[in-house]
């Protein structure tokens, strides 16, 4: 019996951890086609001039994604025109964060005008595809000859409160980089987060 | 009359003594002062929990840390909450929260503004979500980027 257990809790933390292989820099960003708040589908294809993409998978729950709102709203109002939108994707399961339901993401983004899709990940695929682990996530994925390339997976900058005048701003270094096709400093950064809710 | 309010007195001063002698302190800690105090634990096993007041799933296993805390208390067990809060909110939220939930386990803020280099110290596999939680003995590590059940932590300490 013991050894049952055992082996159960084995295959259990094997499971959790397999679930959550996050992509790395130089891996193809596999495409994806979800539902936006406007009930309308989007993929990448939907974005037929991007140079790229700013994927950020985040959430209306977690105190982390708050904090970065406003940054993401900038990033999308900066980059869109310079050929990187933002698309933010929520990871969290609905059954399992109540606050993150299709309806609660389509009050926050009409009452925070956002600009870019905020699109609903029915049974966590994209988050699955992509490994993300926690809100938020970012993955900064480039069109190329060879087709979507991850260039750099993240946190958006290393100052999650905003209080520091002279943090880096990861993302903005890594998209000013491409566009001198220059190779990115930064490829892979970490950051404290709340943990993408999966079904359990 | 006076007599009355000068009793009053002695009785709310012993209160807010005995009070502030049970609530725990806080201490504001180094990643670097973290590590050499595990260093220093030897045959110790450290249970170092990661966690934050708006981290629900963090708030939920917390009582689980209690738990296993109180019912091993007689093996060489040590459990450390370390809160990686923001700091702004140290004193607004930490500090009464730990009050309100009287911690027994030694609850530590981590006072580290730079995340890319705390996170891989700590270890090179977290991704930075929390809950997490790392288990130490001598040079024997263990990271669990997860919430744990009382079952499953259990289990864990156990099999360390």
């Amino acid at each position: 019996m013991k050894l049952l257990l055992t082996l159960l809790f084995a295959v259990a933390s094997f499971a959790c951890i397999a679930q959550v292989k996050t992509l790395t820099p130089g891996q193809a960003a596999p495409d994806f086609k979800l539902e936006n708040v406007d009930n309308k589908e989007v993929s990448f294809k939907s974005f037929s001039d991007a140079k790229g993409y700013i994927v950020v998978f985040t959430c209306n729950t977690c105190p982390y994604a708050k904090a970065y709102e406003q940054r993401i709203i900038e990033l999308n109002d900066k980059y869109a025109s310079a050929g990187f939108p933002v698309i933010a994707i929520n990871p969290n399961d609905p059954e399992v964060s109540g606050g993150d339901s299709f309806d609660k993401m389509k009050d926050r983004a009409k009452s925070k005008h956002y600009k870019f899709p905020y699109l609903f990940d029915q049974g966590q695929v994209a988050t699955n595809a992509y490994g993300a682990r926690n809100t938020p996530h970012v993955f900064v994925v480039e069109k190329t000859n060879t087709g979507n390339i991850v260039q750099y997976t993240g946190a958006i900058d290393n100052d999650p409160e905003d209080s520091n005048p002279n943090k880096i701003k990861y993302v903005e270094e890594v998209i000013n980089a491409l566009n001198k096709n220059e190779k990115p400093s930064y490829t892979v950064t970490k950051a404290i987060g709340c943990t993408v809710k999966r079904k359990s | 009359m006076y007599r009355f309010l000068k009793q009053l007195l002695l009785i709310t001063c012993f209160a807010c003594f005995t009070f502030s002698a049970k609530a725990q302190k806080v201490p504001l800690i180094k990643i670097d002062q973290l590590e050499s105090r595990i260093h220093t634990g030897k045959d110790t096993t450290y249970i170092i929990n990661f966690w934050a007041t708006w981290c629900a799933p963090c708030i939920e296993e917390l009582p689980n840390f209690e738990k296993l805390n109180k019912e091993y208390k007689k093996e060489k067990l040590r459990i450390l909450l370390v809160s990686v809060d923001f700091k702004s909110q140290f004193t607004s939220s930490v500090i009464p929260f730990v009050h309100k939930k009287k911690l027994k386990n030694e609850v530590l803020f981590l006072d580290e503004t730079d995340q890319q280099e705390y996170i891989n110290r700590i270890d090179s596999t977290w991704s930075g979500a929390i809950p997490a939680s790392l288990f130490i003995r001598d040079n024997k590590r263990k990271f669990i980027e997860n919430q744990l059940s009382y079952p499953e932590l259990l289990h864990e300490y156990q099999t360390f």
